[in-house]
Parts: C-alpha cells; sequence; structure tokens
C-alpha cells in the first residue's frame, strides 16, 4: 500500500507535464500524501503499508516498499509536511509553472520512495530520481550563479553517489545474502576484513550526499542559487537520505566503521566548527542559511559517531533517536527559514545583509515567524531542534563510566560551542534584517498574506508539537535499529 | 524448419531485392527499404519456428543451435530493422551525396547491403569452428566497407571508408595468423575440439593465437588497442551506417567473442591468463572510451567514444566469466548489449533528427532544444540518463550486472576502473542536457521531427524506462 506516496506525486508530476493544470494538481497531490502520512503514524505497523514484487531473479531484486520500522515513519512524515509546504510556497516564474510544480513533486517522491522502499536497489534508484529534477531546475530556474552551482552539485552528488553504489555493490556481495531486501541484507553476516572497506565507501559516498566535511562545498552555492522549493525540498529532505542510509546499514558494518571512528569525528568538528567560523563570515542570507545547514549536519553525525562508540544501538540507545529527531527537526526548520528568506527577497530584491534593516516594522508577522524559524535552529528549548540536540549531547556521553574523557565526549564537549556559534551568525541575521532603524529596501513593504504565512505556519506547528512533545517522534523510535539482536531481550524485559 | 535456412532466407531476400531494384522507378527506391523491413519482420517470426539442424552432421560440426545464437540472431535482426528505418529517414542525405539529390535514384543497393550484412551476423552467432567464424565474420566486414563509404562524394564518408577498410584488412591479417597458431597446436579447428586437446604443452601457442584473435576482435568490437578507427569512421559514415557499426557489428563482435573464449575461460590451465587478458583489455577500454570522450564537442563522436567505454564495461562482465555470480557470462553480455541497443538507437535517431533540423552533429546544435522541441528534449534527457546509467533507467542494469559479476571475480582493479568511468560518463553525458536546458541557442524555430523517427524514439524510451523497472523480460529472452 504505501507505494501510493510515491504513485500520487509520480502520476500528479506526469500529469502537469503533459498539460493538466500546475498548481492546483500539484497542491491536491501533496495535500493527499501529507493527510496520508498524518494518518498512517498511527497505523504504521499494520501489514496493509507494505508490499513486494519481485522484478528481477537473479540478482533478486524487488519493489519492496513499506515501513521498515520508525525511522522510516518520521522520514516520510518530514517529506510529506515539507514537500505540501513546498508546494504551498509556489513562486513559479511565468511560463514554467509546469517544470517548477512537476519537478518539485518528481523531487518528492523521488525522497519518500527513496525512505520507503525495503529493497536495497529501489532505496539507491529513488534517491537518484530525485536528484535529477535537482540538478534541471537549479540549473534552468535557479538565480543568480545558477550555472556553476548547478554544474557543482551535480558532479559532487555524482561522484557522492557513485562511491557509494561501489560501496553497496561491495555489501551485498559481501553478505551472500539471498536478495537485496533490507531484512535478508541485515539478518547476514559480513567479514570483519571486508567491513572495513565498506564502512569507507559509505561513510564517503553517503557523506558527500549529506555534505560532510570536507565534501560540503557544493551545498552552500547549490542553496542560494536553487529556487525555493528545490533548497526546501533539498536541504529538508533528501539530504537527509544519506544519514538515513547510514543509519540503516550501520548494524551490517558496525566493526568496521569502529575503525573510521577516529576520522569521522575529525570531519563532523570540520562540519560543526569550520563550517560554522565560515558561516560567520557570510555576507548573504541565502548562503548564510546554506552554510548553516551544512554546519547542522555535524551535529548529526555527532550522534552517528556516540553509536559507532558505543558498538550497537542497544548498547547506546539514545543515539539514533537523538539523530532522527534532529534530522526532523533540523529539516522542518531549514525549510522554513529558506521559505521566509524568499519572501524577505520578494519584498526587498536583495538578500545582502548589508542592505537589508529594519523590516520587522513593516513586517511584524515575518519577523516573527522568522524568528522563531532561527531560534528553532539555534536550539530554544520548545523547539524540535532543542530536543533533538539535547538528545545528541546526552547520547555522546551515554557511554562514558567516568575516568578519562574517550574521543566521542571530547568532541561533544567542542560540539557544544557550535550552538554558541550558531546563535552569533542567527542572531546578527536576524538583527540585521529585522532590527535597527529601516533603510531604503525595508520602507514600505507589505507584511505576509495569508497564502505566504500558510507554509510557514505549518513547518512551524511541527517544530512546536516536536518540541513541546518529543515523545510524538521517540515514541515510534523505540528499539530501532536494534530489532535482530534484541527482539528476545526486549521481549523478556516487558 | 532447419535453423541454418534463416540465413540462407535472408541472403535470399537481399538478393531478389537487389534485383528488383533495378526495375523500379528512381522515386520509388524506399519501397526497398521498406520491403527490406518486412522480410527481417518474417525472419524474425521464422526465427521462432526455427530447429537445430539435426540430420545434417556436416552443419551440426560447423553450426551452433543454443540459447546464446538465438539471442544473437534476433538481435542482428532487430538491429537490421531500426537500421532500416533510421535509413528512411535519412535518404535524402544519402541521395545528396551519392547521385541526384532530388530523387531516390542509387540509394536502393544501401537497404540491400545491410541485408547481406545482417546474414553474415546471423551466421556470425553460430559460428562454432574457426572457419565458418572466419568466413561470417568478412561477409560482414566487406558488407560493412561498403556502407561507410558509401556516400562517394562526401570526403568524410570516403576517409572514413579508407580507414576502415586498412585497419580493417589488418585485423583480418591477425584473425587468420592467430586461427593458424591454434590449428597449428591443436590440429584442429573446431572450438570444442581445441577445448578438449588443451593441456600444459601447447597452452603457450594457444594464447599467443588467441592474443592474436583477440586483437582482430577487438577492431570489430571497438576495444582498445584497436579502437582508434572508431571516432574518425563513426563521423564519417552516413549516420545509419553508423548505428549499424555501433551496435550489430559489436553484438556480433562479441558473440563471436564469447564463443572463442569459452574454451579458454572453461579449462583451468588457461583460465587464469584468459582472465588476465580480457581484464587489462577491459580497464584500457573503459579508461580510455571514457577519459576520451570528455573534450569531445561532436555529439557522434561522443556516441564513437562512449561506444568504446560500452564496449569496456561489456568486457569486464566478460572477463568475470568464472565468477560466482548468477548470471553468466553471456547473460551479462546479452543484456548490456539489448539495453545499448535501445540506447545507441535512441541516441543516433535523435542525432538524425536534430541533423536534419540543423545540419549539423554538433553538441552545439541541440543548444536550445528545451524550448524548440520540448517533448524531443524530454525524451533525450532520459536517453542521455540511460547512457550514463542512472538508475530506473535500463542503463543502469546492464552496468550493474557488469560490476556484480566483476565483484564476484574480485577483479578490483578494472572495477575501480570503470568506477572512474561512470563518474566521468556522468561528466560528458550531461554536457548535453546542459546544452539543451542551460544554453540559449540563436534559433527559436521549432525542431521538427519526422513522425516516424518521434514514434521510434518514444517506444525506445519507454522501453527504456519500463525496463529499468521490470528488468526481467531480457533475462527471458537470454534464458535465465
Amino acid at each position: 500500500m504505501s507505494v501510493i506516496f510515491v504513485l500520487i506525486p509520480l502520476l500528479a508530476a506526469i500529469a502537469i507535464f503533459s498539460g493538466v493544470k500546475a498548481r492546483i494538481t500539484a497542491l491536491i497531490a501533496s495535500g493527499l500524501i501529507l493527510f496520508l502520512g498524518l494518518g498512517s503514524v498511527f497505523c504504521w505497523q499494520a501489514d496493509v503499508w507494505s508490499m513486494s514484487f519481485e522484478v528481477l531473479t537473479t540478482p533478486s531484486i524487488h519493489l519492496a516498499m513499506g515501513f521498515y520500522d520508525g525511522i522510516s515513519v518520521i522520514m516520510l512524515l518530514l517529506s510529506v509536511i515539507v514537500l505540501y509546504a513546498a508546494i504551498l510556497h509556489g513562486g513559479a516564474p511565468e511560463g514554467s509553472e509546469r517544470l517548477w510544480y512537476g519537478s518539485s513533486l518528481l523531487i518528492g517522491a523521488g525522497a519518500i520512495g527513496a525512505f520507503l522502499s525495503t529493497d536495497l536497489f529501489f532505496f539507491y534508484a529513488f534517491h537518484e530520481l530525485a536528484l535529477i529534477p535537482t540538478f534541471l531546475m537549479i540549473g534552468i530556474l535557479g538565480k543568480g550563479e545558477r550555472k556553476e552551482a548547478a554544474w557543482k552539485i551535480t558532479i559532487y552528488l555524482a561522484f557522492g553517489s557513485i562511491v557509494l553504489l561501489a560501496g553497496l555493490l561491495w555489501l551485498v556481495n559481501a553478505s551472500g545474502s539471498e536478495s537485496w531486501l533490507f531484512k535478508d541484507l541485515l539478518a547476514s553476516e559480513i567479514d570483519p576484513s571486508a567491513q572495513k572497506g565498506i564502512a569507507a565507501l559509505l561513510i564517503v559516498g553517503f557523506g558527500t550526499l549529506v555534505s560532510l566535511f570536507p565534501f560540503h562545498s557544493w551545498a552552500a552555492p547549490a542553496y542560494a542559487s536553487a529556487p525555493t522549493p528545490v533548497a526546501m525540498l533539498h536541504a529538508g529532505v533528501l539530504k537527509k537520505f544519506g544519514l538515513y542510509g547510514l543509519i540503516r546499514f550501520y548494524p551490517m558494518v558496525s566493526e568496521g566503521m569502529q575503525d573510521w571512528l577516529g576520522l569521522l569525528i575529525i570531519l563532523l568538528l570540520g562540519n560543526i566548527l569550520w563550517v560554522g567560523f565560515v558561516t560567520i563570515n557570510q555576507k548573504r542570507m541565502d548562503t548564510l542559511l546554506g552554510n548553516s545547514s551544512v554546519m547542522h549536519m555535524g551535529y548529526i553525525f555527532l550522534a552517528f559517531a556516540a553509536l559507532i562508540e558505543a558498538g550497537s544501538a542497544s548498547a547506546n540507545t539514545i543515539a539514533i533517536p537523538a539523530a532522527v529527531v534532529l534530522m526532523f527537526a533540523h529539516g522542518i526548520s531549514i525549510a522554513m527559514l529558506f521559505c521566509l528568506s524568499d519572501s524577505i527577497q520578494k519584498r526587498t530584491n536583495t538578500l545582502e545583509l548589508t542592505e537589508l534593516g529594519g523590516l520587522a516594522k513593516a513586517a511584524p508577522k515575518l519577523a516573527f515567524l522568522f524568528g522563531l524559524a532561527g531560534m528553532a535552529s539555534i536550539g530554544l528549548p520548545g523547539l524540535a531542534n532543542f530536543s533533538g540536540e539535547v538528545l545528541v549531547f546526552l547520547s555522546g556521553f551515554e557511554s562514558y563510566k567516568g575516568g578519562p574523557l574517550g574521543c566521542v565526549q571530547v568532541a561533544t564537549i567542542l560540539a557544544l560551542w557550535g550552538v554558541v556559534i550558531s546563535a552569533v551568525y542567527m542572531l546578527r541575521a536576524f538583527r540585521g534584517t529585522f532590527q535597527g532603524p529601516a533603510v531604503k529596501n525595508s520602507t514600505g513593504v507589505a507584511d505576509l498574506t495569508f497564502m505566504e504565512k500558510m507554509p510557514a505556519m505549518i513547518l512551524a506547528a511541527a517544530l512546536l508539537i516536536v518540541g513541546l512533545y518529543p515523545n510524538s517522534l521517540l515514541s515510534l523510535l523505540e528499539g530501532c535499529g536494534c530489532q535482530v539482536s534484541s527482539d528476545a531481550t526486549e521481549q523478556s524485559d516487558n | 524448419m532447419p535453423a541454418h535456412w534463416l540465413e540462407a532466407y535472408v541472403v535470399l531476400a537481399g538478393i531478389v531485392l537487389l534485383m528488383l531494384e533495378a526495375f523500379l522507378p528512381r522515386k520509388e527506391k524506399f519501397l526497398i527499404g521498406c520491403l527490406g523491413i518486412g522480410a527481417l519482420i518474417f525472419g524474425l517470426v521464422l526465427l521462432f519456428w526455427a530447429e537445430a539442424p539435426e540430420n545434417n552432421k556436416e552443419m551440426t560440426r560447423f553450426y551452433a543451435w543454443d540459447s546464446q545464437a538465438k539471442f544473437f540472431k534476433g538481435f542482428a535482426l532487430l538491429a537490421g530493422i531500426m537500421t532500416l528505418t533510421l535509413c528512411l529517414d535519412y535518404r535524402k542525405i544519402l541521395a545528396k551525396f551519392t547521385a541526384n539529390p532530388d530523387s531516390d535514384d542509387s540509394t536502393g543497393e544501401y537497404y540491400c547491403l545491410i541485408l547481406f550484412a545482417v546474414a553474415g551476423m546471423m551466421w556470425m552467432a553460430s559460428a562454432k569452428d574457426l572457419v565458418s567464424l572466419f568466413v561470417s565474420l568478412e561477409l560482414t566486414t566487406i558488407t560493412l566497407y561498403i556502407l561507410v563509404a558509401y556516400m562517394r562524394r562526401n570526403v568524410g564518408s570516403l576517409e572514413a571508408g579508407v580507414k576502415f577498410l586498412i585497419l580493417g584488412a589488418i585485423s583480418t591479417g591477425f584473425l587468420v595468423y592467430g586461427i593458424s597458431w591454434i590449428y597449428g597446436a591443436t590440429g584442429t579447428t573446431s572450438l570444442a575440439a581445441i577445448g578438449e586437446t588443451m593441456s600444459e604443452e601447447n597452452s603457450t601457442y594457444l594464447l599467443f593465437g588467441l592474443a592474436l584473435i583477440l586483437i582482430s576482435l577487438a577492431f570489430k568490437v571497438g576495444a582498445v588497442p584497436m579502437h582508434l578507427w572508431i571516432p574518425d569512421v563513426y563521423q564519417g559514415a552516413p549516420t545509419p551506417t553508423t548505428a549499424f557499426l555501433s551496435v550489430a557489428s559489436k553484438a556480433s563482435g562479441f558473440a563471436v567473442a564469447l564463443r572463442v573464449l569459452q574454451p579458454f575461460f572453461e579449462n583451468s590451465i588457461t583460465a587464469e591468463k584468459t582472465t588476465f587478458i580480457v581484464a587489462v583489455l577491459a580497464g584500457a577500454t573503459i579508461l580510455v572510451g571514457n577519459l576520451a570522450a570528455i573534450p569531445q564537442t561532436n555529439f557522434k563522436r561522443l556516441l564513437a567514444y562512449s561506444s568504446i567505454a560500452n564496449a569496456g564495461f561489456i568486457l569486464l562482465g566478460i572477463a568475470a566469466w568464472n565468477s560466482k555470480s548468477d548470471l553468466s557470462a553471456f547473460q551479462v553480455t546479452g543484456f548490456y548489449l539489448s539495453v545499448y541497443f535501445l540506447m545507441t538507437f535512441a541516441a543516433f535517431f535523435i542525432l538524425g533528427a536534430i541533423h536534419r533540423d540543423s545540419g549539423s552533429d554538433e553538441i552545439a546544435a541541440f543548444e536550445g532544444l528545451g524550448t524548440r522541441n520540448p517533448a524531443l528534449a524530454f525524451l533525450t534527457t532520459i536517453v542521455i540518463g540511460a547512457l550514463a546509467g542512472l538508475p530506473l533507467t535500463a542503463g543502469f542494469f546492464g552496468k550493474l550486472f557488469a560490476f556484480q559479476a566483476a565483484v564476484g571475480a574480485s577483479l578490483w582493479i578494472p572495477i575501480s576502473l570503470g568506477f572512474v568511468g561512470v563518474a566521468a560518463g556522468f561528466f560528458y553525458y550531461f554536457k548535453i542536457i546542459r546544452a539543451m536546458y542551460w544554453r540559449k541557442s540563436l534559433k527559436t524555430s521549432p525542431v521538427k521531427v519526422r513522425l516516424l523517427s518521434f514514434y521510434v524514439i518514444a517506444v525506445l524510451t519507454g522501453l527504456i524506462i519500463l525496463l529499468g523497472f521490470f528488468p526481467q523480460p531480457i533475462l527471458w529472452l537470454l534464458g535465465a
């Protein structure tokens, strides 16, 4: 059944390309899967959702979809919420509505397909399906230095995908699994000598897709020049594919990952501190947001590093929830920021921080919503990112039993400074844009209209719900990542 | 019906059409093409009725009739049909460089020649003796010499013809020399008997002979070190010939290579060394094909280098003959070639449409296609994506199987070269997408595509997508 989450946007995109009215079709399709997605949270364990159809016998590949575990549910939620907000935000230039909405739906369909696939092949393939319209949209309808940015993201992500493919093929081959289904793969064992190489390829491959330092330099220019829905969908949803994949396949290569822990920690500190300082120095709102999104990936990698240090999901029970909650929170908040920064640009025709100022007087609602999203991204208590970041820092110390600090603990302490860094740049951006005396660009502009407010409100609601009641997500994640080994122990605990 | 009548039927059809051509009025020569397509389609139907030539002892010695032979015969027939279809839309340009541009005069023989070449390729698919192999290969090659140089008033076509002739003659020399070494070492020309008489003593001579034969086959499939003719000949030859060369001729080269290599791979004395030779060829071909494609600005030359690169990927699958993977080397090769068939013919039909509009084969001719003909641009995007090997297109599965087989055989160096090649492929294939969507063209008039070409492109693209989701049908054809 869960294949409808892919089919609806896919068919809508085809309908749009063949001439049906673009915006209304896209809104109906994305609204439909938003409701289905919200509804499925309550019944995701039902059997009706999963399906499997063997498309190839040798090697055995299935078109298999379903909710593999709570992580898939949360990623689906993130996708449908951001997709709906991105479609609602709209903003297609005259004459290219079809490409605009059709591509947005295709990106959404690809991302959802990747998160719901329970077969390695389609997991990989759907992600690629989402990447092509991303490249094309940036290249065709982007802003500013769009051609260079599109070329750069294409080359980087194609490189990442190839490395990833090599790693995944090796993984399948070394596992000796009968089919490419997750359940068969995760049940099989991989020889420790092969694990090290596979782990390295997975870290580089998935890492490039998530903009892990030093493979991150595509992200900021691409997001700065991408059309707003594409920036929202890629930064908010599609980029999480890499982290989702790392968490998903971690149990197969847990020993191999151990060898790369030290290197991974250096890289993630590069994300948090190096890119953090780079972000402070940004002069434009869009590159600032793009860099901040790269920086926040470091926290999620930190939770992943804590998972590696512990050795398995059952040894560090909060690492995976921490990573997943932060993925969700970051996806929502960065989408909201990109959406609102587009509204700013429409009013002032510039995103140069030096040419902005005093916008709050003319547009208080815009200022409030932007402030909310900015605060969320810093990690203000009560908003979703706070739950995620606290869990990340806790997970860093979960396996600390006193005595000298391990490398993950040191990294956690250093990463805490990242919160200060993000407060510095986000508050400076907010002050520069909305407070102080009104400059020429920002006098007499209109405040957000109802239709402009809606997408931001939906995203803000998600941030608040998860922030005030994090258990809404955490309850879905109980026992995630350790079903295979710990089913028996869990039952005996109960 | 005994299977070997099939080839006789195709040759006969060619001769009948050739005689008919003499009596047709000048403006109606395209009828030969239509009749040729009909004859080949009928041949395809007959293929399903054919059975092994059992009661003919001499024939069974020379003539193999297994799933591999059936597949490659069908492949040659289909490639012939596609080439003739492509030619119907291309005949004006053929006429322009041969005789009177206002008539179809002197285009009639072109269709018949393709029929003869197809017959030769069908024989190659069944050749299991070095003698029948050589004869059938020459039948194909000599026909191709004419097809390449067909546009006799075009310098490029003539130059291509001369290059192809000289290098082809050299490669034939290598083939005969290799055959004589093998015959000298074993006293037989039957490939099955060669496998049986192989021993430690004669393996050196046999491997030397094999290396010489492989050089000649490398010429046929466009593999390093015999790849240098490909770009020039592809660029100069008439587009239907180029398509025919790059699909059908390459496929029959691989059909023969599979037969010749079989005894060497399956004998433990020579298996390791043969794997090494083929793996070296594969790695070098992938690297040269992909890297040399990067600076190309002409679409036909780009396709030429891409065909070299694809030959490399197929060789990678063959090198993994003794792999632990689920698919045999024949299945990997056959699957890759089927996918390659779809992608390459689609690309050549697109090129034909663009050429008719702009008179140019340059990548620059694609500029602005995104606005000048959005439907064609969309289909081109899918075809290019498949050539680059994107998932959910059939192109991905072709590469996937080749890599999977190679992983099973632990050919790590060619595999890593293969990944470099795929990454480079993204770069040069996407140049076309970039040209279509990101560049503005000076011309704004819409690009018109002939209805026949458009339908063929749409059907091929549809198949590429369909097989990208559900590749099993091709494996059924391959007997899996």
